[in-house]
């Protein structure tokens, strides 16, 4: 138990997907210029993704590796991934309309977010078992999701500073994830 | 709008060079621009990959049906990405390992996807194969230029591509600024130079 409190520590903080790995990050500049829509996506990457993290494992232990496909990888978690965002979408249009509301835009960009494809990589690379897995995809989307949400905060501050103009949008974007990601920086070598 | 195909490869090495023009594609920039060999050796496999995609994918655009597009250009994009990993396996194994996960993660690069969509789909194979070589080489362009940035102050070094010999640039004095080559350095590093090309050029 402790190790995987250990796991979800060192997702969360020290190995931040945003800020440490460098994984999602068209979506981190994307979508952070408001609140309300990095609530969302990070909302629904923590749906998806510990979806992808279950179903990516199970495809690799049960299909690639017994009868040798390792070499597909690639392709059969990108194809995984995607018709698993599909489905979800399908789902929960039919089912739970609220949260599709909520989350319904955010989905088919989810697909091409890489942080969703890296953090499977990265469980199949660390050869974690079936818990760990699941812990490390859902601690690294809350990792997602709490860089996102702060980001957004910060650049809802920014909106009303007065900004050189060469440096206005992406650019002043991108110093301030740096000022962020040197916060997350302390937590280096705490696990 | 008869661009020419010379046009058409000219845009990707300034008017809508990627990340700056585009902004697209940063995870690949952020994360293997440590050293210029590293860059260059991403910036080359992303171009192929590109290529590749966008003249099969203009090829096949009056066969691939409307609503499933973006799945059969996943597909596409997949298969060359994995052509991509095997070759690096077999001749260049030591960047194979140091660029780590961030080539089966080309398959999800924005840039890759984004071309097929707005330019391969709907144009014929000679100016998508103008369109993929300009962007793919603007994009290892930047990713040469941000690496060099990186390392040159980071480390004191530069990596000449290919040999992987790391020439000191600064003497043996030289006090290495390693919060360059760390992760806060590379986001204040591309944000920098995004200001300067919004100086330089024009919106």
């Amino acid at each position: 138990m402790s190790d995987l409190i250990l796991l979800a520590i060192s997702c969360i903080f020290v190995n931040n997907i945003l800020l440490m790995q460098y994984l999602g990050n068209c979506p981190f500049l994307g979508v952070s210029k408001r609140m309300e829509t990095a609530t969302g996506m990070a909302m629904a990457v923590v749906f998806v993704l510990v979806m992808a993290g279950a179903i990516t494992w199970i495809t690799n232990a049960f299909i690639l590796k017994p009868f040798g496909y390792e070499y597909l990888r690639t392709l059969a978690f990108i194809l995984v991934i995607a018709s698993l965002v599909q489905f979800v979408e399908m789902f929960l249009r039919k089912a739970v309309p609220a949260l599709y509301a909520g989350l319904g835009i955010f989905l088919p960009l989810i697909t091409t977010n890489c942080a969703v494809m890296g953090v499977c990589l990265i469980n199949v690379k660390e050869e974690y078992s079936f818990i760990e897995a699941l812990t490390s995809s859902l601690s690294y989307a809350i990792g997602f999701g709490l860089a996102l949400i702060l980001f957004a905060a910060i650049r809802e501050r920014i909106i009303l500073a007065r900004v050189p103009r060469p440096l206005q949008d992406t650019s002043i974007g991108l110093v301030s994830a740096g000022m962020l990601s040197l916060a997350f920086f302390a937590f280096k070598g705490m696990v | 709008m008869a661009k020419t195909t010379v046009q058409e490869f000219t845009k990707g090495l300034w008017a809508e060079i990627p990340p700056f023009r585009l902004v697209l594609g940063l995870c690949p920039i952020l994360a293997v621009t440590k050293t210029v060999e590293n860059g260059v050796g991403m910036g080359i496999a992303t171009t192929f990959v590109l290529v590749c995609s966008n003249v099969l994918i203009s090829l096949l655009r009056s066969v691939i049906p409307k609503r499933v597009r973006i799945a059969c250009f996943i597909v596409v994009i997949a298969t060359f990405v994995t052509i991509v990993e095997l070759v690096m396996q077999a001749f260049a194994y030591p960047l194979f390992l140091k660029l780590g996960i961030f080539i089966p993660l080309i398959v999800v690069n924005c840039i890759v996807l984004g071309r097929a969509e707005a330019f391969a789909a709907k144009h014929s194979p000679i100016p998508s194969l103008a369109d993929g070589l300009g962007i793919g080489i603007g994009f290892t362009l930047s990713l040469t230029a941000l690496a060099a940035v990186r390392e040159i102050f980071g480390s004191g070094t530069f990596t000449v591509p290919v040999s992987g010999v790391a020439l000191p640039v600064f003497g043996p004095e030289f006090q290495p600024f390693s919060f360059m080559i760390e992760a806060p350095g590379a986001f204040v590093c591309l944000g920098l130079m995004l200001c300067i090309m919004n100086m330089v050029g024009k919106k």
